[in-house]
This record gives structure tokens, C-alpha cells and sequence, in this order.
């Protein structure tokens, strides 16, 4: 079975990023780059079918400009095989990426696509569902366990009253939330050899997509800041304050 | 203009999200009519027609739309948006599994999350784990949105008395099912809906020291919730985990005890009205949004707030 994952070159999930004083957007010069944590997960969750001997083959699929290679190669280094770099310039909306992705699964045809559920910068929480739609295929969304049988594939889904169970048809798209499993760190000789692995990289225009959005980003501004609280000696003066000045109890 | 919402219901009765998603709409303006899908679902699609400020509800009561799978769902979703200049779910985990399939559908973008509306085709909504407030305008001929509840009052759910018709083809895609649920069952409030709700981290050492916070909890009427890293050692179930990747609130009053107050976390609650903090490490960065912050242990301080309470 052919694994697709794709992943996301995101700001690190220990930035804070904040916004610019001109509000043109998110302040992005010099900050850490990594993998976006729930695509690694998807990362760690193909490599574990493919050693147990479920997957043949991860290839890894990432859009956007030249330096996305280095997250493909760090995806390399966690054991997927090859991987194809979809260069596009500029911040792509999520159903641009879909139908960019949706050319390379036409080429690809993987059994099973493994995406993560959000990606930590944009937060939207669109791009499988929308490779799912496109593809016509069926979506197991917020996936905290993974099960391969008899050509479907069994996720577990992490939903707002608790836990979903669904059984879906292969090919199938499964996106990860974070308890699906704890990814691995990359050996020193893993990474080396990443560095050899395949790695083709394709353009929007061959692959026949238009990417132009009707959403556009209008400003940015920083969150409502709160106002400095103070600090309570003891128990008694904490419900004192909450029943007398703020009035909530 | 009219605006069609996508009621998240339990075919017994409408979810409490779906009434802020009514308020999002009605600021918006326009018609406000509400899908029901769902399988015997009659009584839920009496409550929708029951909202205020809702003119039409239409049904759709079929086998195939009682688990709300998405690739059913969504093909009849898409067939009745044509009539819409808008469409909106509320951003809880079964509109964030549908919008995305619907809007792909229409070959539409999505705006996700909104957390206020400027105008028609103008929203706020957080990115970067809520450090960054976006203005994003969306030209195109259907817009499809989901509505963050923590940033919407809910609407009244009685007043109203809309038409119901019958809409729909059943659309069975065949290609998923529904195999089964866990549904945590609680006698306490929602957690999004909750107007106090108390919170442990990974400072409550395991799941039987919750008990302690569940008794705060149910002294002033409150929910109780939990950080990731609770969720993730395995002390709470991930329903109650509250954060960037979670459930986002905002209640009258949000007590967090033993959590550290990373970004990932304060993402999920710090537009709450009032904030306790109490940590034994007074330089914890939850102190930072608290406005009022307590530094104790928390097994001395739990006891002692829930006997003065
Ligand atoms: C992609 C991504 C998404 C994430 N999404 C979320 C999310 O949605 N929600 C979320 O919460 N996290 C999320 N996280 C995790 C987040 O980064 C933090 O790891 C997590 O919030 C930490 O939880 P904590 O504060 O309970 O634990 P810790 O950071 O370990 O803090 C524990 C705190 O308890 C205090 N403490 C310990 N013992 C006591 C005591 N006896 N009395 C008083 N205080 C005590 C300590 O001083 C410390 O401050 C996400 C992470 C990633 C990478
Ligand atoms: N530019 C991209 N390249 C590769 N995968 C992406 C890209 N954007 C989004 N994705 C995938 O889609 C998931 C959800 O992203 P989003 O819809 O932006 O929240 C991410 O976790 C990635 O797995």
C-alpha cells in the first residue's frame, strides 16, 4: 500500500508570533521553521504501517516555495522514501493546496493519505476535508487511532462529546490529531541518508491549477491585551475578590 | 441576501452552538434559515423553527444523515447552497468535519473560525494560535463560514416560529459508516456554554485528583476542563482538553490550576471574563493573563476554596 503525507513548513510551535505595527500581516522575519506538528504525527503514523509491513512505500508531498525541501528532508530523515516538492510562491488559501494536492494523488493514486488536522499557523482546519471532497473520497478527520483491515481503514476520531469510531473505504484521507502517536526524533545517519533520497519537484502551472482566492487578508492586528491582574495572598482574599469586586460568584 | 446555518443537533434537540451561530448570521443580516439533517429528527427541526430570528427550516430526515457523516452530508449541504449568499456552522468539531467538504464542493474557499463580523463579506478570525487577529474579506458568490461560539451570544431559543419544509435527495456516498461512539455523559454544563469553568493541568498529578476541581465545579454550577498535557498523560478524557487544538471558551469565570499557561493553551481561554490562576510557580506565564493569581500548592488551595465557597 502507497502512503501519501503531506506536510506543512509552519512557524515553530514555540514562536510567538505577533503582528506587524503596520498590520499588513504576522510578523515572520528570522522566526524557527519545523514541520507542522500534526503533519509530523501524520509523518510518524505512515512509517509505523510501513514497518509493520502494512505500507510499501510514504511519499511525502509539501507546497510552497524552495524552502519547504528542508521540511520534506526532515520528513525523509523519519523514514518516508521519496518525496515531491509542489513549488508555489506566496501564502496559498487551503483549497488551492487541495486542488494542488488532488493533481498529485491523480499522478500518485496512494491507497491512503495521511494529513494533519490543522495547520498551526493559518488554523484552519480545511485541507482534508477538501482533498476528500475533490477526490471523492472518504474523510476520518481528528484521527487518535489508526487501524488497516481487509481494505478499509478503522480511525478512531476525537470529536467534542468524546470519542467517533468510522469505518472508512480505501483510498481513504485521515487527518491526525495529537494523540495518534508521539513522532519520532531523527538519528544523525537517518539524516545523512535523507539527503540521498529522491526528492522531484513539480510547479503549479504543469500540474494545471489555478491559485488565485477570493479570501484575501485585509489587515492584522494583535489580540485584545489583558489588563494586568494582581496577585491574592490566600484563599479567603481570592473568593473575597471574586465575590465583591468581580462579581462572578 | 440569505444566510443558510447547518444546525448541530443530536435529532432530539439543537446544540447550543448553533444559537450563536444564529447571532453570527444575524449579524450578517438577511434571511436566516436553518438545514436539519438528521435521521428522525423531527423534534430538533421543532426547535430550530423555534429560535428567534429564523424564518425556514428545512429537513432533511434520512437514515443517511444520522451520524452526520460528512460524505453524505455534504453532497446535500452543497445542492441546497445555491439559494444562499452565505452558509455557516458552528466551529465545533462536526462543523469543522463538514464546512471544508461542502465549500470544496462548491469550489469555494472556506473562512474558518470567525470570531466577528465587519460586514457581509468581512471577518475577524484568529491565526497563529490566537497571537494574530486577521481581517479577511470573502468575494466569493457563497461564503462559507464556521462561527466560533465563545464569540457569539447565544440567541433565544424560543419566539420564533419559522415554516419547516422537506428539502433534499438522501445522498448515501457508501464509502464510510458509522461504527460507534464514547460519549462522555456529565450532569454538568457544557463546557463551552459553561458560565464558570475550572480547569487542571498536569499539576493535578493524576485523574482522581480532578475530584477536586469537579467539587469546585459543582459548587458554583460550573464545568470542568482540562490542558493538553492532562488530556495526554491520561488523567481526563480529550473532550475536555481546552486550547488552540481543543475547545475554545470564554465563560464569566476560568480557573486554571496546575497549568503552566502555554500559548497553545491561553489560545482556548483567555477571552474569559475573569481569570484565577493558581500555581505554585509564581513565575508561571499563566499569571501573565490571570486577574487574579494565587501562589499555592494546589492540593492546600483546592480543599481550602471549595469549603469557603
Ligand atoms: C500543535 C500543538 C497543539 C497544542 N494544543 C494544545 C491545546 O489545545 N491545549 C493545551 O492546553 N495545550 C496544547 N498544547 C500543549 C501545550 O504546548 C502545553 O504543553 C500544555 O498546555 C501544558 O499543559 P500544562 O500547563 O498542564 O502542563 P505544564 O506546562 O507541565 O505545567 C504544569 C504546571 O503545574 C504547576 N504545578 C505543578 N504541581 C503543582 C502543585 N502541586 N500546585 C500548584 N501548581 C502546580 C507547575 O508549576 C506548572 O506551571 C499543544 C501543543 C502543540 C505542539
Ligand atoms: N502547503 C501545504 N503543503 C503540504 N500540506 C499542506 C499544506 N497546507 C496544508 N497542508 C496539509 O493540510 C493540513 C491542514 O491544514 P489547514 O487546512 O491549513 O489547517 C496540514 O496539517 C497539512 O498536512
Amino acid at each position: 500500500m502507497k502512503v501519501l503525507v503531506t506536510v506543512k513548513r509552519v512557524v515553530d510551535y514555540n514562536v510567538k508570533v505577533r503582528a506587524k505595527s503596520d498590520g499588513t500581516g504576522p510578523e515572520l522575519g528570522n522566526v524557527k521553521m519545523s514541520i507542522n506538528p500534526f503533519c509530523e504525527i501524520a509523518v510518524e503514523e505512515a512509517v509505523r504501517l510501513k514497518e509493520a509491513g502494512v505500507a510499501t512505500e510514504v511519499v511525502i508531498v509539501s507546497v510552497g516555495d524552495k524552502s519547504c525541501q528542508e521540511q520534506i528532508r526532515s520528513a525523509l530523515a523519519l523514514g518516508a522514501d521519496r518525496g515531491i516538492h509542489v513549488e508555489a510562491e506566496g501564502s496559498l488559501q487551503p483549497l488551492a493546496i487541495a486542488k494542488l494536492l488532488e493533481a498529485v494523488v491523480d499522478r500518485e493514486e496512494p491507497e491512503l493519505i495521511i494529513m494533519g488536522k490543522q495547520s498551526i499557523d493559518g488554523d484552519n482546519n480545511q485541507t482534508g476535508q477538501m482533498l476528500a471532497a475533490l477526490t471523492g473520497r472518504p474523510q476520518g478527520t481528528f484521527a487518535s487511532k489508526l487501524d488497516i483491515a481487509d481494505g478499509k481503514a478503522q480511525v478512531i476520531r476525537e470529536i467534542d462529546g468524546g470519542l467517533q469510531t468510522v469505518s472508512l473505504a480505501l483510498p481513504a484521507i485521515v487527518t491526525t490529531d495529537l494523540r495518534l502517536n508521539e513522532p519520532r526524533y531523527a538519528s544523525l545517519p537517518n539524516i545523512m541518508k535523507a539527503k540521498r533520497k529522491p526528492l522531484d519537484t513539480l510547479t503549479a502551472s504543469e500540474l494545471g491549477v489555478d491559485t488565485v482566492s477570493k479570501v484575501t487578508l485585509v489587515s492584522a492586528e494583535p489580540p485584545a491585551t489583558r489588563q494586568a491582574g494582581i496577585k491574592v495572598a490566600s484563599v479567603s482574599e481570592l473568593v473575597e475578590k471574586l465575590k465583591n469586586e468581580a462579581k462572578v460568584i | 441576501m440569505s444566510i443558510l446555518i447547518v444546525a448541530e443537533h443530536d435529532n432530539a434537540s439543537l446544540k447550543a452552538a448553533t444559537l450563536n451561530t444564529v447571532t453570527a448570521a444575524s449579524e450578517i443580516g438577511g434571511d436566516i434559515h436553518i438545514l436539519v439533517a438528521g435521521s428522525d429528527c423531527q423534534a430538533a427541526a421543532d426547535a430550530a423553527a423555534s429560535v428567534a430570528g429564523v424564518s425556514k427550516v428545512l429537513v432533511a430526515d434520512n437514515a443517511a444523515y444520522g451520524h452526520q457523516l460528512a460524505e453524505n452530508l455534504a453532497p446535500l449541504v452543497a445542492e441546497v447552497a445555491g439559494d444562499y449568499s452565505h452558509v455557516l456552522a458552528p466551529a465545533t468539531t462536526s462543523g469543522k468535519n463538514l464546512m471544508p467538504r461542502v465549500a470544496a464542493l462548491l469550489d469555494v474557499d472556506q473562512v474558518s473560525d470567525i470570531i466577528a463580523v465587519v460586514s457581509a463579506d468581512t471577518f475577524k478570525r484568529p491565526i497563529y494560535a490566537g497571537n494574530v487577529i486577521a481581517t479577511v474579506k470573502n468575494e466569493e458568490a457563497i461564503k462559507v463560514i464556521t462561527v466560533r461560539g465563545a464569540a457569539f451570544d447565544a440567541s433565544a431559543a424560543e419566539g420564533g416560529s419559522a415554516e419547516q419544509t422537506n428539502v433534499g435527495a438522501a445522498h448515501d456516498a457508501g464509502i464510510s459508516s458509522f461504527v460507534g461512539e464514547e460519549v462522555a455523559k456529565s450532569d454538568r454544563p457544557e463546557l463551552t456554554a459553561a458560565k464558570v469553568v475550572v480547569s487542571g493541568g498536569r499539576g493535578m498529578q493524576n485523574g482522581d485528583n480532578f475530584a477536586l476541581l469537579e467539587a469546585i465545579a459543582d459548587k458554583v454550577g460550573g464545568a470542568v476542563g482540562a490542558s493538553r498535557a492532562a488530556v495526554d498523560a491520561g488523567f481526563v478524557p480529550n473532550d475536555m482538553q481546552v486550547g488552540q487544538t481543543g475547545k475554545i471558551v470564554a465563560p464569566e469565570l476560568y480557573v486554571a490550576v496546575g497549568i503552566s499557561g502555554a500559548i497553545q493553551h491561553l489560545a482556548g481561554m483567555k477571552d474569559s471574563k475573569v481569570i484565577v490562576a493558581i500555581n505554585k510557580d509564581e513565575d508561571a506565564p499563566i499569571f501573565q493573563v490571570a486577574d487574579y493569581g494565587l501562589v499555592a500548592d494546589l492540593f492546600e488551595a483546592l480543599p481550602e476554596l471549595s469549603e469557603q465557597l
